[in-house]
């Protein structure tokens, strides 16, 4: 049917459709800040959740411990061994450490802790609190005079901005470990003096804004996958959507913050 | 079992009869509620006095759990006059809102128990938020007595999982009454349950409200459940109050659409 209409009637109908996704996009995007501002709003109201809060950055910071070492590790030797032949040709070994140890603090380490936290933290919240919305669990909260969103968004929020730092730091440390065992492969040095070559390379630009960067991305991670799951529609169909969604907006998110950290921090 | 029933609502309804006329301690008035095309309230009027239990009837989608929601604030109504207890629920802010909250309990359709947390914690939890001053040995003592009052002691320990629906619901019921409320609000409290254990949790509700003095409205499908607990019954058809009466009364309604519930 589509076929028999003429170009323009087709191109206002493209425009039309166009116009409502622009429209269905930007209603997100403001629901998604109004969101974002109860959270920061309902993080200095008392009585504050201490309990719950800890519990949280016990599942976020503690068991995300492996996966995210794991990945450290091979993530250090992986770019060892890669990017060795090429450095071996200009007889620059000895830079392996520094170059590895920049690339790591500054953007590797934060950004593939934070995909990592993305599938794995985001998609857990995203599918909880969905589920819990579809079960009236979170209406259940409300009408009992107990305030969900300080409950469950600002706790779970405030876990990922404190872990995800944290759990950054220690994929770093891993992944010195993992290109350390990569440059025994080939040559023979100590752990000492891998370390000592990494760390001189290190300042203090390199450091700060990837940790800033890092709370940065504890905050979209937590918000996303709790604002996705918050904001579930009814049915089962709706959890599995919500934790979808997290995973890729949050991705999403990452990538834009890292892209407008590395041009500030470019400027400093 | 149902003569208890029976005879545990004519005493609550001596017993009301005894203390005269009492003020209604919920009062609705030209209630409005559309979703996009869909006008589910049409100008609902109802009112519930102190002790009463108020049963809504209507077929699926006549707004009968929308009339309730927005009794607690979790539906804004488009237009109307809802008062819980003399105030008006559209004109609270949240602190009052929530101060109301604790007055009035709501059972969900799905018993809504917190999943992630076993029996003892989903009745503790709203101790622990509400009732930060009681002491630990009065908030163990209370658990138990509700649990008791459910008649699910054993489940204690349970995860939400583990339980069948009809334990499932009284646990919603315990979790409510652990907060002492004045009204209750009961979203369908039958459904999806066999005959035998639909007539334990009516029994429940009768027996819960002649402890605790409860008010309450109950919306349902269920004509032996609205039968025993019904002092009142009102008939919402496409968001309007179409019949009112006692039980009796409205079964011997001569409207066709009010007999095809009781026949």
């Amino acid at each position: 049917m589509q076929q028999s209409l003429n170009p323009i009637r087709r191109a206002k109908m493209r425009v039309t459709q166009k116009r409502s996704e622009l429209k269905q996009f930007l209603y997100e995007a403001g629901n998604l800040v109004a969101f974002a501002g109860q959270t920061f709003r309902e993080i200095f109201r008392r009585p504050f959740e201490w309990r719950e809060t800890l519990y949280q950055c016990y599942q976020v910071g503690y068991k995300s411990t492996f996966l995210i070492g794991l990945t450290g590790f091979i993530m250090g030797l992986v770019l060892t061994i890669q990017t060795r032949p090429s450095l071996a040709k200009f007889g620059a070994v000895s830079m392996i450490p520094g170059m590895i140890s920049v690339s790591v603090v500054r953007e590797i380490g934060p950004v593939i802790t934070a995909i990592i936290c993305c599938g794995n933290i985001g998609s857990r919240m995203g599918a909880e609190l969905g589920s819990m919305k579809v079960s009236e669990q979170i209406d259940a909260m409300e009408v009992s005079a107990i305030n969900p969103h300080r409950y469950l968004v600002v706790t779970r929020v405030l876990a990922t901005t404190l872990m995800i730092p944290l759990l950054a730091i220690y994929a770093d440390g891993i992944a010195f470990c993992g290109a350390y065992v990569a440059m025994n492969i080939h040559d023979s040095t100590t752990f000492r003096h891998f370390m000592v070559a990494a760390m001189t390379h290190l300042e203090f630009l390199d450091i700060v804004p990837a940790l800033v960067k890092t709370v940065l991305f504890g905050w979209v991670i937590g918000l996303i996958g709790c604002y996705k799951g918050y904001h579930a529609r009814r049915g089962t169909e709706s959890v599995g959507i919500a934790a979808n969604s997290a995973v890729v907006t949050a991705s999403l998110a990452v990538f834009v913050i890292d892209m407008l950290a590395a041009q500030i921090t470019d400027l400093l | 079992m149902e003569e208890t029933m029976i005879i545990a609502k004519e005493e609550g309804k001596r017993e009301r009869l005894e203390h005269g006329p009492e003020e209604p301690v919920i009062r609705i008035r030209g209630l409005y509620k559309c979703f996009k095309d869909h006008q589910v309230l049409n100008g609902v009027d109802l009112e519930v006095k102190k002790g009463e239990n108020l049963v809504v009837l209507g077929k699926s989608g006549s707004g009968k759990s929308v009339l309730i929601k927005c009794l607690v604030g979790l539906i804004y109504p488009d237009a109307g006059d809802l008062e819980v207890f003399g105030r008006r629920i559209t004109e609270l802010n949240e602190e009052e809102l929530n101060e109301m909250r604790k007055k009035v309990g709501f059972l969900f359709q799905n018993a809504a128990l917190y999943d992630s947390m076993s029996v003892r914690e989903n009745l503790a939890f709203p101790l622990r938020q509400l009732k930060k001053d009681m002491p630990r040995a009065k908030k163990e003592a209370l658990i138990e007595e509700v649990l008791d009052d459910v008649g699910l002691s054993d489940a204690i320990d349970q995860m939400p999982s583990k339980l069948s629906g009809g334990q499932a619901k009284r646990i919603g019921l315990a979790r409510t009454l652990i907060l002492r409320p004045e009204i209750m609000l009961y979203d369908e409290p039958t459904t999806g349950l066999d005959t035998g254990t639909s007539h334990e949790i009516s029994d429940l509700i009768i027996r819960m409200r002649k402890k605790y003095n409860i008010s309450s409205i109950l919306i349902t499908h269920d004509m032996p459940c609205a039968r025993l607990t019904s002092d009142r019954i009102v008939m919402l058809k496409e968001g309007v109050v179409v019949a009112e009466g006692t039980y009796k009364e409205l079964e011997g309604s001569d409207d066709e659409w009010v007999k095809s519930f009781f026949y």
